[in-house]
């Protein structure tokens, strides 16, 4: 018998892929949990254990921002998940329709905003909502709803909002493309014997697709949350690193880039945005848990 | 599905709620290019009227032009881009290939690996990326900015890739081991032609979080020589703000690249999404 050779074009196949995976992602990951337990006293990194994550959960400077930011953060996800969903589902819904003409037009110019960046679209959504231009009261005037309007992005009230709906605005398309593929890939014999048991219409959709496209609704939640809890480019781009006005839209990413690169006269502190860093990591893992054990393994049950 | 159950009601109220939608969709788009092509009073006095000779002005650009360096911006974003695509897609065919093709020790263990990336943001370790490109002197390079999207990139498409390579016919590659072929160029010149379809829709899907990424610029490579354009015309609009003219021609010369792009690539892309890629 004699020693299995090593077989080295396996090892020079996964060689780059590998290393530029662990040196770039998996190491810094584990090393900013890592600094996150260090903090800086008189220019000399030193051992300080949770201390860091006991100040931004209770020292009252820092944990009544980290928990706005949270909440904020909340609100941001669930204003996706009851607008941007819902009305994915439905144009998703209505492009399947078989008959329906002209799908691959509507299709590609509902996807325009998804393909924008932020930045064009926070100036963009910026401008149009401005009231020295206008056009936003302009428009609201034309069918009578003048008395709508509000500068909306500068009231403290609305601009976390306004700014999750031009999120949704951007990123619609994503839930109606993964809908729509989802919708296609029912079997016509499904919708078939459910006609013959007279279910048609507005009804196929409620009993016979929609429980068919619950995991691909699984999926697009859980990307959503991924997505809106390392969020920052929107609120950044829109109100500034202060996530003004009085911090009303600031969320986890816009407070950990506040606290790393510091602003106007704080200095950056790069143990404090690890810490930052280490909540929202949890806070991911935490979804994603909940998805890959609670939702995904009780819906497979429905697959085809 | 043969019922005529289309009754000319339904289809005019379908083709009425996806007009609306597009109108949403299109409507700032479409307000930002035709006011960048008037002159300052137009813009403001009405706002929603197309460009006549009387307000045709390109003052805007000129602006931009002379004031922002978008050329190089451009540029930047170009190389950025086109590198970490072919990064992502020459690393991750090779893994994709040896975690498909091969049984060895630790094949599962590695594919699990790999994958962790998809559903954890590389944002996360931000404060020790910058720490490491700092120390590696890569800090405002446009290296840096190629090697942080590669490693984003890789574990979806190492993940989509392999699906693709398990479909390639065994035959084949066998046929070429009897021939003489070694393993790699069997890789190169019979695997990796048969799953082109496959990369294309990697590409795709990583072409515009990379091109559109505000992130990573502003903290790896914020200097002048290194800005990509999402940086570039956002420092430009801050500066700007109150030159509506330079502001929305900025905002054009940001959108119009990709929407290029987006024409010739909409095709490729939306497949991509609708053939299952992402389950």
């Amino acid at each position: 018998m004699s020693v299995p050779r090593i077989r080295w074009h396996i090892i020079v196949f996964l060689a780059p892929a590998t290393l530029v995976y662990t040196a770039v992602m998996i190491f810094p990951l584990f090393n900013t949990l890592r600094l996150a337990l260090y903090s800086e006293v008189e220019q000399v990194r030193v051992f300080v254990g949770l201390e860091n994550f006991h100040t931004l959960f209770f020292d009252p400077i820092w944990s009544e921002q980290f928990w706005n930011a949270i909440g904020n953060n909340f609100w941001f996800f669930l204003i996706h998940m009851l607008v941007q969903n819902p009305i994915g589902v439905a144009l998703a819904a209505i492009l399947s329709h078989p008959r329906l003409r002209f799908a691959a037009l509507y299709r590609s110019a509902i996807f325009i905003p998804t393909i924008l960046s932020f930045v064009i679209v926070g100036f963009a959504w910026k401008l149009i909502l401005s009231p020295i231009w206008g056009i936003a009261p302009s428009m609201l005037d034309a069918v009578g709803l003048k008395f709508l309007f509000a500068p909306w992005l500068g009231k403290e009230e609305y601009a976390l909002t306004t700014l999750a709906l031009i999120s949704v605005w951007q990123f619609v398309g994503i839930p109606m493309m993964l809908i729509y593929a989802a919708l296609l890939s029912i079997p016509d014999e499904i919708l078939e014997a459910g006609e013959i048991e007279g279910i048609t219409g507005m009804s196929a959709f409620w009993k016979l697709k929609l429980p068919l496209i619950l995991p691909s609704i699984g999926i697009i939640s859980i990307l959503t949350f991924v997505g809106n809890f390392n969020a920052f480019d929107l609120i950044y781009v829109a109100q500034g690193a202060l996530a003004g006005p009085d911090f009303s839209t600031d969320i986890l990413g816009t407070f950990m880039y506040r606290t790393f690169f510091g602003f106007q006269l704080q200095l950056g502190d790069p143990h404090m945005g690890s810490a930052i860093a280490g909540a929202m990591f949890a806070i991911i893992l935490v979804g994603v848990c909940i998805y890959l054990f609670g939702i995904q393994t009780r819906m497979r049950r429905y697959q085809l | 599905m043969h019922k005529a159950r289309t009754n000319p009601f339904n289809t005019m109220g379908m083709h009425g709620a996806l007009i609306l939608y597009t109108l949403i969709a299109l409507f700032p788009v479409f307000v930002i290019l035709i006011n960048s092509f008037k002159a300052r009073k137009a813009i403001f006095r009405e706002p929603l009227a197309l460009p006549d000779s009387d307000s045709f002005s390109l003052i805007g650009y000129q602006t931009v032009m002379r004031q922002g360096d978008f050329f190089l911006y451009f540029q930047n974003s170009m190389i950025v881009t086109v590198a970490s695509l072919f990064f992502i897609l020459l690393f991750g065919a090779m893994a994709a290939y040896a975690l498909a093709e091969y049984r060895f020790k630790g094949n599962l263990l590695m594919g699990l690996y790999l994958a962790l990336g998809i559903m954890i943001p590389i944002r996360i370790g931000t404060v020790a990326i910058l720490e490491m490109m700092v120390a590696t002197g890569l800090v405002n390079t446009l290296w840096a900015l190629i090697l942080v999207y590669t490693a984003q990139g890789l574990p979806l498409a190492v993940f989509i890739l392999s699906e693709f390579m398990r479909q390639v016919s065994d035959d084949l590659k066998n046929a070429g081991r009897i021939d003489g072929l070694s393993e790699y160029t069997i890789f190169f010149r019979l695997v990796l032609p048969l799953v082109r379809p496959a990369m294309a829709t990697v590409a795709v899907f990583n072409m515009i979080p990379i091109w559109n990424d505000l992130w990573f610029p502003l903290i790896l490579a914020p200097a002048e020589k290194t800005k990509t354009l999402t940086l570039g015309s956002q420092v430009f609009i801050g500066q700007f703000v109150t030159d509506w003219n330079a502001v929305l021609s900025a905002l054009s010369m940001a959108i119009l690249p990709v929407l290029i792009l987006y024409v010739i690539f909409s095709r490729q892309l939306i497949r991509g999404i609708t053939s299952g890629a992402v389950k």
